[in-house]
């Protein structure tokens, strides 16, 4: 099985501190994968490298079967690509329905011109509403995202991710100010998405990780500093130096 | 537009019904057609005010509702007005030549006429020679077509140099009024080709149409700027119903998280300006025949200070705040500055509104923006019910033109 996304060597210095250094990483089609480290760690600028946002020193990021090299896109080809990402603070437009925010992530053609034309479809609807339901926002269809609790804002979010179809889906603290009951439900939904594509879950919360029970990788410094299963990293002196230890 | 995006939008069709019913009572009430109640020149001050509110509306759609202050647009708007100035001077100078030349014995050449335009118009700036830029000036449909082009033209090469670089905010402000200075300042040259600050004049005479006096010519105008406006408001409120809406408000209040959409932020930018920049155009082209003149000062920096202000009063992101900020302000402006107003006295002090309006204005613009920032569009708000969601002061987004917290509708 050949790897959807192959980041290999990269490396980010902002003002003199390397935030990413010689950086390699490696996820399948269809895997999940924690990201753990300590604050500053690098995971969420390795998160801005893959989606384009931030641009490498030196590296390459490879995607996709025929290993296009995402360095030279633009945030909105990589995005169309096939690279969802969810931000660690929740970003909804808030001056917009939920509705309205989920047609705009439908996946569809995003050109002006198309977008301008395009209108919703009875299809397009009742995708809104199943992927609202799954979110358990089925309720809360035409209200403004701005009136949500942050717990709602996070799963639109993730709705809106789902509307994209992405291939690889990248996670950045999807836990964070949510209920346990919610977390259950977070889990769930992430482990049945790594089913048909890729997921990379960046999380702080050990037990939200161990539920994950997926491969894990852990950095520190802008490195990976040891990757393998839950048991098996939190085994290793160093991650035990750097990471618990501390805490 | 189909029917369901007109449910969707009542507006559009109150709009189009007001403006219908408004124009039918002009009309009635004008020296050519009717009852005579309403004078020439009131009918041409009408008619330049609904060119107003089209760019007003132009206005909105690009700060409004995609958050891009711009200070450009009435670059745009000149440049519409000289596009369909130069057939006007040049057709009307060509019939005033002819006529002149016609006393000689052999007919003229078509060399000599255009001889004698060019001496006719370039006289003022000591030129006699028929500038390159008016090679078309002689041709209706071209120069209908340029007022479309030119101003379509700078306004994408403008946007795709800022948008590309991701200049947002003020510094994008201020480069649309750097661009709208630098277009005045060269325009003021007496080289550039349009006179210089004579710029153009006599616009309200229109060529083949002598025989039809001020009083119906200044109707047709008004019939014409009403057309334009409500085929705008028509456009405009199509553009933003749908998805293409939901977008550029995306990116009015998050431009960065649009992209990881994977929408193409800039060229959506660029697509809503070179749309509002011909508008605008346009608006302009139906404006400085009415006025009768336009030269480089139009272009100031005040107009498009002014501009924003209209829509900051109307209530900007509603479309039809931004029509009535500007009919509210450009009409109460013109009966202060015109001195109709009478003067107030208090006593110690005669407050001439000559020169305190723009005071008045000034500071009405402040307590609108801090008070009541949905301005005047706020009072149909509070009529259908809506207030505003409570986000403890926060901004709709992290853009530089994000929807602030009151503005926002619940
Ligand atoms: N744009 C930037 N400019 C300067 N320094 C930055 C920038 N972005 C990140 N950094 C620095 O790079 C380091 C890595 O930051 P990053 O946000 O990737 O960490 P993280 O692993 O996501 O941490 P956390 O767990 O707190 O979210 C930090 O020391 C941060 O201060
Ligand atoms: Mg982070």
């Amino acid at each position: 099985m050949s790897a959807l996304l192959e980041v290999s060597g990269i490396s980010v210095t902002f003002d003199g501190f390397r935030a990413i250094n010689n950086l390699s990483f490696e996820i399948g089609p269809a895997e999940l994968r924690a990201v753990i480290g300590p604050n500053g760690a690098g995971k969420t600028t390795f998160m801005d490298i893959v989606t384009g946002k931030t641009r490498p020193d030196s590296g390459k990021v490879l995607f996709g079967e025929r290993s296009v090299n995402l360095l030279g896109m633009t945030e909105a080809q990589i995005a169309r690509a096939g690279v969802g990402r969810k931000f660690q603070r929740p970003t909804v437009f808030e001056d917009q329905s939920v509705a309205e925010n989920l047609m705009m992530a439908l996946k569809a053609d995003r050109g002006p011109f198309a977008v301008l034309r395009w209108r919703p479809r009875p299809e397009h609807h009742a995708r809104v509403a199943e992927l609202a339901s799954e979110v358990g926002l089925a309720d809360h269809l035409p209200r403004k995202a701005g009136e949500l609790s942050h717990g709602q804002k996070q799963w639109l979010e993730i709705g809106m991710l789902l509307a994209q179809e992405p291939r690889l889906l990248l996670v950045d603290e999807p836990a964070a100010g949510m209920t346990l009951a919610e977390r259950e439900h977070t889990t769930r939904l992430l482990v049945d998405l790594a089913k048909t594509r890729a997921v990379v879950v960046v999380e702080h919360d050990m037990d939200f990780v161990r539920r994950l029970a997926c491969k894990v990788t852990v950095l520190h410094e802008g490195a990976v500093l040891a990757e393998g299963s839950l048991d098996h990293v939190t085994r290793n002196p160093a991650v035990i130096e750097v990471y618990l230890g501390r805490g | 537009m189909t029917p369901g995006s007109l449910s969707r939008n009542p507006s559009v069709l109150i709009f189009l019904a007001t403006l219908a019913l408004f124009t039918l009572a002009v009309t009635f009430l004008s020296e050519a057609a009717g009852a005579g109640l309403i004078s020439t020149s009131f009918v041409k001050t009408l008619g330049k005010t609904l060119c107003l509110c089209l760019i007003a509306l132009a206005m909105d759609l690009i700060w409004g509702f995609a958050g891009i202050l711009s200070l450009g647009h009435f670059a745009f708007f000149a440049l519409g007005g000289y596009m369909i100035g130069m057939w006007l001077m040049y057709a009307r100078t060509e019939v005033i030549v002819v006529e002149a030349l016609a006393g000689a014995g052999l007919p003229p050449t078509p060399q000599e006429i255009r001889d004698g335009i060019a001496s006719q118009i370039f006289g003022v700036v000591g030129g006699s020679d028929l500038p390159a830029i008016w090679a078309f000036a002689g041709s209706l449909p071209a120069q209908l077509a340029l007022v479309v082009l030119v101003p379509g033209t700078l306004a994408l090469v403008f946007g795709w140099l800022a948008f590309r670089s991701r200049v947002t905010g003020v510094y994008l402000s201020i480069l649309t009024q750097a661009m709208t200075l630098a277009l005045a300042l060269y325009l003021f040259q007496n080289d550039s080709g349009l006179r210089g600050n004579n710029g153009l004049s006599g616009l309200q005479n229109i060529p083949g149409a002598e025989a039809v006096g001020q009083d119906w010519l200044s109707v047709w105008f008004f019939w014409a700027s009403a057309a334009a406006l409500g085929l705008g408001y028509a456009l405009a409120a199509w553009v933003v119903s749908g998805k293409f809406g939901s977008v550029i408000r995306a990116i009015r209040d998050d431009e960065a998280r649009v992209r990881f959409l994977g929408y193409p932020v800039e060229v959506y930018k660029l697509t809503v300006f070179t749309l509002t920049a011909v508008i605008t155009a346009i608006a302009g082209a139906l404006y400085y025949p009415q006025a009768g003149i336009i030269n480089p000062a139009e272009m100031a920096p005040i107009a498009s200070i002014y501009l924003a202000v209209w829509v900051a009063i109307g209530g900007r992101g509603r479309l039809y705040g931004a029509v009535i900020g500007a009919v509210f302000v450009s009409l109460l402006s013109s009966w202060f500055t015109g001195g109709r107003a009478p003067d107030l006295n208090l006593g110690f002090y005669t407050v001439k509104w000559v020169d305190w309006w723009q005071i008045v204005l000034g500071l009405s613009f402040v307590l609108v923006t801090l008070y009541a920032p949905r301005g005047i569009g706020g009072l149909f708000d509070l009529i259908a019910g809506l207030r505003a969601p409570d986000r403890r002061g926060a901004a709709l987004g992290p853009g530089d033109g994000a929807l602030r917290e009151q503005e926002a509708k619940e």
